[in-house]
């Protein structure tokens, strides 16, 4: 909503300054968005007259003009408009002048070899009109003892740009603001005392509102005036439309714009005599089409409020007009609507056409259904005024007639709800200057709902009004209390934390990526899960929501790569989604590391980063997160996006409920089909939503501090075992021996090759034996080895390496 | 001379030379090996006069002390000396590196999430959560967001289904109307997480975060939500004095609304929180409404209070200098290495919340 400090005048006694203006108007709530200086470079144009012109020596189409600007010397400006002739009074623009529908700024320009100062200039350049062709052509008899004065008259004024809020419909005209200022104590609202149309002329001219399910016009009134001769806005309206930044078209567009602006009130005019017989407001019917003033083609729904004449339909009630009853410069006869269209109709129609028009802005948000009439009365005058003609009596038809809302407001809610106390003379002087009409009754107010605020239902709306216009530094800073009652994260927000940060502390980067990703990286990802796609996504790589936050990093890590860094570690922890219902989504951590470890060390030995690498990221953190790793569980069931032999599935227990993490090696056709280069890429992911959480504090947790002080001794042994036994089974089944004297077992070797059979392996265990009760003798040691050589054997088919 | 004070002056001139350890060790055994020169002296003792043995033990004593001392402080000096020459041809170049390490770091999202968690923990706030996915009427309807209202305009929305009733949450506050339901009041929430709108451009990203605050009794006005925000932004921003603005604003599910400014200057091209008159919005709140209480099956006759919003990826711009939102999730390994926080590096409120 643009508005200018002098606009605001015609509605507003103030003795305030502009700057004051600003402040006061974000304190109530209008919010100034930014404030432009309009008159900045337009006191550069100005009227000049052409004294000679002749043909450019190089150019066809080119002129080289003399022109006065009241000076001794006449500048010299190359031109190509055809109507530049001698005697023409126009405007020019010096060099250093911006243009203001270009923005350019002018400079001695050398025009084929002729050197040109400044320019002569079209309407559409100075974004008077859309007019083009030649150049601006000024009346002699007004424009002849104005030459070298500037063109444009002085503005002092700013344009003040507000960002009015949705509940504010009132405010989007000027006279709306102008109460909120007066209200605050800004100035007085002045009384307009409008003229009414005075007529005795009877409208020949029939209206209809059908009574239909779902209409969407409450009131139509209308009235006629004929014989009119459409023309070029006086000065003073064109410099209010252009001040606000609008482009004047012809007087009745011009006045019905001024009206919308000035009191909110949207009009339309109707060339008369394009309408067949008479205007029927109906809902349209599926397939019905017609053209609009913004010259598209929309073709109707069924539903829609249309108006119509006898022959179709000539636009969308509130939305916006048809050029079949458009009016031009020769208009004669023009039908003048004013309506109320229900916000509800407006924008369900609005939104399925796919339309925006500054009269469906307003209409959506609610207008005064009182303002039918007073726009009528301004508007029809107006016209009167600059176009002749006469005007006829004026119609309204109604299907609803409006009742004015009474609220009852407990002044003691203001206090209760803002913290402060106000007089009760105070509220209702605000109030009043509001337009509620406020009367004091017993303990409470009566209040009639202003017709022009659909926003206001209930007390707090009322308490609003007073608070925003008193001003919310009036509102007293209490400080919190620091106490807390309740424990600030649950358990499982805890292991969030604790898990994202010990992640981080293994070398990996944290990355925030989107919740959504592109179908084709997360089809390599989602597995068994079904896709999920998002109707209107920004971009069609963005399409569905993420399956696996592998989508994302993947892509990311590449791009990386690309940028040339080769060994790096990402992760994120966030949602991935299993269904499109609230909730069906899980918490995840998945890193991916990439490259090699101690590339170009002059003293470890650089390798690959592997499976074993991200294996001990993942038993690490669980373990570091509370987890016992003595019941882990591993085997090599994984999703199809890892390396079907080098990845792995870890549970937190035997019993295998809910799968704790996966990690491994990403599958190389993965790898392969996006085309990333990389010497080795591993990844895992834990599942939050699958770790047992503990009631328990850490403090109940941790069990009895037992150790003990007899000797230990340990022992090596070497079995041979098939390659399909698990060493994970080997290691539980020397561990189930005797879960009180073995205190440590250590894989030191796992080997494959010479000397040992084909499809078998070697694996040698250290086992350190100790007893909480005494010192184990020789043949107590050597009781514990055979049981343990005879429990692997039995267990799981090894043999002992003799 | 008695031969104690001969033996005695003979190995002190013996040991006063330069002597390496075979040559010590030969004196040592010189003295006290089997038939070393003290060793006999020892063995004399019991032919001694008796008058005279206590004196002669008594000499001898002192004597076997005196060298005793000076060849192990020889020795040691001697093995010293060894041990530093063997040291000496050790030596390496210190200035080589260290073995490799990497080192994680924490996001900058979820580091300022944590340190908005700190502050609001101190004064009682607990942490609740919602999922990313809601539906329409959590998200629009309960916040007295009606489907005709043109403030649904205001939030550009993804859908996920064609009746438009399942979407990605537009804001934190649907998880107001989850904590409500689930619950009784008092309530007195903080609620930070992702939220989504369908606009992207330099300073719109289709995804970012949010953090939504909701505090809900039986006597909370405007001034313990103006206090509340007020303490937070001092802390957050870390400093003394903060110059804040609220001014009234509309959002559907609060009333009275305010938006709410902090000063800023720009000096050197950085912007400095707190001064200046310069104003930048960072936050909407307001008493929440009757209608959304009513939703929610809390009376508002009994309760009431405030709720806020405030965007966590602007906070985290502000506080560490981040001129462009899109490099947020565009992770890119510099600007998540420049920008990112070490994992030990934990915002509490004994510690501080940055270092």
């Amino acid at each position: 909503m643009k508005i200018t400090f002098d606009w605001l005048k015609d509605h507003l006694k103030t003795n305030f300054k502009e700057e004051n203006l600003i402040t006061q108007l974000t304190n109530i709530g209008l919010e100034v968005e930014s404030l432009q200086s309009l008159s900045y470079g337009k006191e550069l144009f100005k009227v000049a007259k052409i004294i000679k012109t002749e043909k450019h020596p190089n150019a066809d189409r080119l002129k080289i003009c003399d022109v006065s600007i009241g000076e001794k010397n006449l500048k010299k400006v190359v031109c190509g408009a055809t109507n530049a002739k001698e005697g023409l009074i126009t405007i020019y623009a010096p060099p250093g002048a911006t243009v203001p529908k270009t923005k350019t700024k002018l400079e001695v320009a050398n025009i084929r070899g002729v050197t040109s100062y400044g320019m002569l200039c079209s309407k559409s350049e100075l974004n008077l009109s859309d007019e083009s062709d030649g150049i601006v052509e000024l009346s002699k008899s007004k424009y002849e003892k104005s030459i070298g004065k500037c063109y444009f008259p002085k503005i002092n004024s700013n344009l003040i740009d507000l960002s009015i809020t949705p509940n504010r419909p009132d405010c989007l005209g000027v006279r709306g603001v102008a109460r909120d200022l007066a209200a605050s104590g800004f100035g007085k609202l002045k009384d307009l005392k409008e003229k009414k149309i005075k007529s005795k002329i009877r409208p020949t001219f029939k209206v209809k509102i059908n009574q239909e399910k779902n209409q969407g016009c409450s009131a139509f009134g209308s009235c006629l005036i004929t014989n009119v001769k459409n023309t070029e806005s006086p000065k003073w309206l064109k410099s209010k439309l252009i001040s606000i930044g609008q482009k004047p078209i012809s007087a009745i567009v011009d006045i019905t714009n001024y009206v919308m602006l000035d009191i909110n009130r949207p009009l339309h005019a109707y060339d008369l005599d394009k309408i067949e017989k008479g205007i029927i407001v109906r809902n349209s019917k599926s397939g019905e089409e017609f053209t609009a003033l913004d010259n598209k083609h929309y073709k109707l729904e069924n539903n829609m409020c249309v108006i119509s004449d006898y022959k179709g339909v000539l636009g969308l009630g509130g939305i916006i007009g048809g050029t079949r009853s458009g009016t031009e410069l020769n208009t004669k006869n023009i039908l003048l609507e004013s309506a109320y269209f229900e916000p509800r109709s407006i924008r369900n129609t609005a939104k399925k056409l796919n339309i925006d028009t500054d009269a469906k802005f307003r209409f959506e948000r609610g207008i005064d259904p009182l303002s039918i009439e007073d726009g009528l009365n301004k508007a029809a005058l107006l016209i009167k005024e600059i176009c002749g003609g006469e005007i006829s009596k004026v119609d309204i038809q109604k299907i609803k007639t409006f009742k004015t809302k009474i609220i009852k407001f407990n002044p003691a809610l203001f206090e209760k709800i803002s913290g402060f106390k106000i007089s009760i003379k105070e509220m209702l002087k605000i109030l009043d200057s509001l337009g509620f009409n406020a009367k004091k009754e017993k303990n409470y107010f009566k209040l009639n709902i202003p017709s022009w605020r659909p926003d206001i239902s209930q007390e707090i709306d009322i308490v609003e009004e007073l608070v925003r216009i008193i001003g919310y530094d009036k509102i007293k800073i209490i400080d919190p209390i620091k106490e807390r009652t309740k424990s600030t994260l649950t358990q499982s927000q805890k292991l969030f934390h604790f898990l994202q940060r010990s992640i981080a502390s293994k070398g990996y980067l944290e990355a925030i990526t989107w919740s959504f990703a592109d179908s084709n990286y997360n089809d390599y990802f989602k597995d068994k899960k079904k896709e999920i796609k998002i109707l209107n996504p920004i971009s069609s790589d963005l399409g569905v929501l993420r399956n696996s936050i592998f989508s994302n990093l993947i892509m990311y890590i590449s791009k990386n790569i690309d940028r040339g860094f080769k060994d790096l570690s990402i992760f994120e922890i966030g949602p991935i989604f299993t269904g499109s219902d609230p909730g069906e989504q899980n918490t995840v951590v998945c890193g991916l590391s990439a490259g090699k470890k101690s590339r170009l060390s002059w003293i470890e030995k650089e390798r690959n980063i592997d499976v074993f690498d991200v294996k001990r990221d993942v038993v690490q953190t669980l373990v570091e997160a509370g987890y016992n790793s003595d019941e882990f569980f591993t085997d090599n069931e994984t999703p199809n996006y890892y390396h079907p032999g080098k990845s792995g599935r870890l549970f937190l227990n035997k019993e295998k409920n809910k799968v704790a993490a996966y990690f491994g090696e990403i599958h190389p056709n993965i790898i392969k089909k996006i085309d990333m280069k990389t010497e080795s890429l591993v990844g895992f992911e834990i599942f939050l939503d699958n770790l047992k959480l503990s009631k328990k504090t850490l403090n109940d947790q941790k069990k009895r501090f037992i150790v003990s002080d007899y000797q230990k001794s340990e022992r090596d042994f070497a079995f041979i075992i098939n390659n399909d036994v698990n060493v994970q089974d080997l290691v539980n089944a020397i561990s189930s021996v005797d879960h009180n004297l073995i205190s440590n077992i250590k894989v030191f070797d796992s080997y494959e090759g010479e000397k040992i059979p084909e499809n078998q392996k070697s694996v040698a265990i250290n086992v350190t034996i100790q007893s909480f009760e005494k010192t184990l003798k020789d043949s107590d040691l050597e009781k514990i080895n055979q049981l343990i050589i005879e429990t692997v054997e039995n267990k799981t088919g090894a043999k002992i390496r003799t | 001379m008695s031969d104690l004070k001969k033996i005695k002056d003979e190995y002190l001139s013996k040991l006063k030379v330069k002597l390496n350890l075979s040559e010590i060790n030969q004196i040592k055994s010189d003295l006290f090996g089997k038939n070393g020169v003290l060793s006999l002296q020892f063995k004399k003792i019991g032919t001694i006069a008796e008058t005279e043995r206590k004196k002669f033990a008594s000499d001898l004593n002192v004597i076997k002390d005196e060298l005793q001392d000076l060849i192990n402080s020889k020795m040691n000096e001697i093995e010293n000396a060894e041990i530093n020459q063997r040291l000496e041809k050790e030596k390496i170049d210190i200035t080589l590196p260290e073995r490799p390490f990497v080192r994680g770091k924490i996001h900058p999202v979820s580091q300022t999430i944590d340190e908005i968690s700190s502050i609001f923990s101190e004064i009682g706030f607990s942490i609740e959560e919602g999922p990313d996915v809601e539906n329409e009427y959590n998200n629009f309807t309960a916040l007295n967001t009606p489907d005709n209202h043109p403030a649904r305009d205001m939030h550009d929305t993804f859908y996920l289904d064609e009746k438009k009733e399942k979407l990605l949450r537009t804001h934190t506050s649907p998880v107001q109307i989850r904590t409500m339901l689930k619950d009784k009041p008092p309530f007195k929430i903080i609620a930070p997480g992702r939220t989504y709108r369908s606009d992207s451009d330099q300073t719109h990203a289709p995804m970012f975060h949010q953090v939504e605050g909701l505090h809900i009794d039986q006597e909370l006005n405007m001034g313990h939500l103006k206090g509340c925000l007020n303490y937070f932004v001092k802390e957050f921003f870390e400093v003394k004095k903060i110059k804040m603005r609220f001014r009234p604003s509309h959002f559907p599910f609060t009333e009275p609304s305010a938006e709410v400014d902090i000063g800023y200057e720009m000096k050197d091209g950085k912007i400095i929180i707190g001064e200046g008159d310069q104003w930048l919005e960072i936050l909407g709140c307001g008493m929440v409404h009757p209608n959304v209480l009513k939703n929610v099956k809390v009376d508002p006759t009994k309760f009431q209070g405030y709720a806020f919003g405030i965007g966590i990826d602007r906070l985290a711009m502000l506080k560490y200098g981040i001129n462009d939102l899109r490099a947020f999730f565009d992770c890119d390994y510099r600007w998540l290495n420049h920008f990112g926080f070490d994992p030990l590096d934990v915002p509490t409120n004994y510690r501080g919340l940055s270092r």
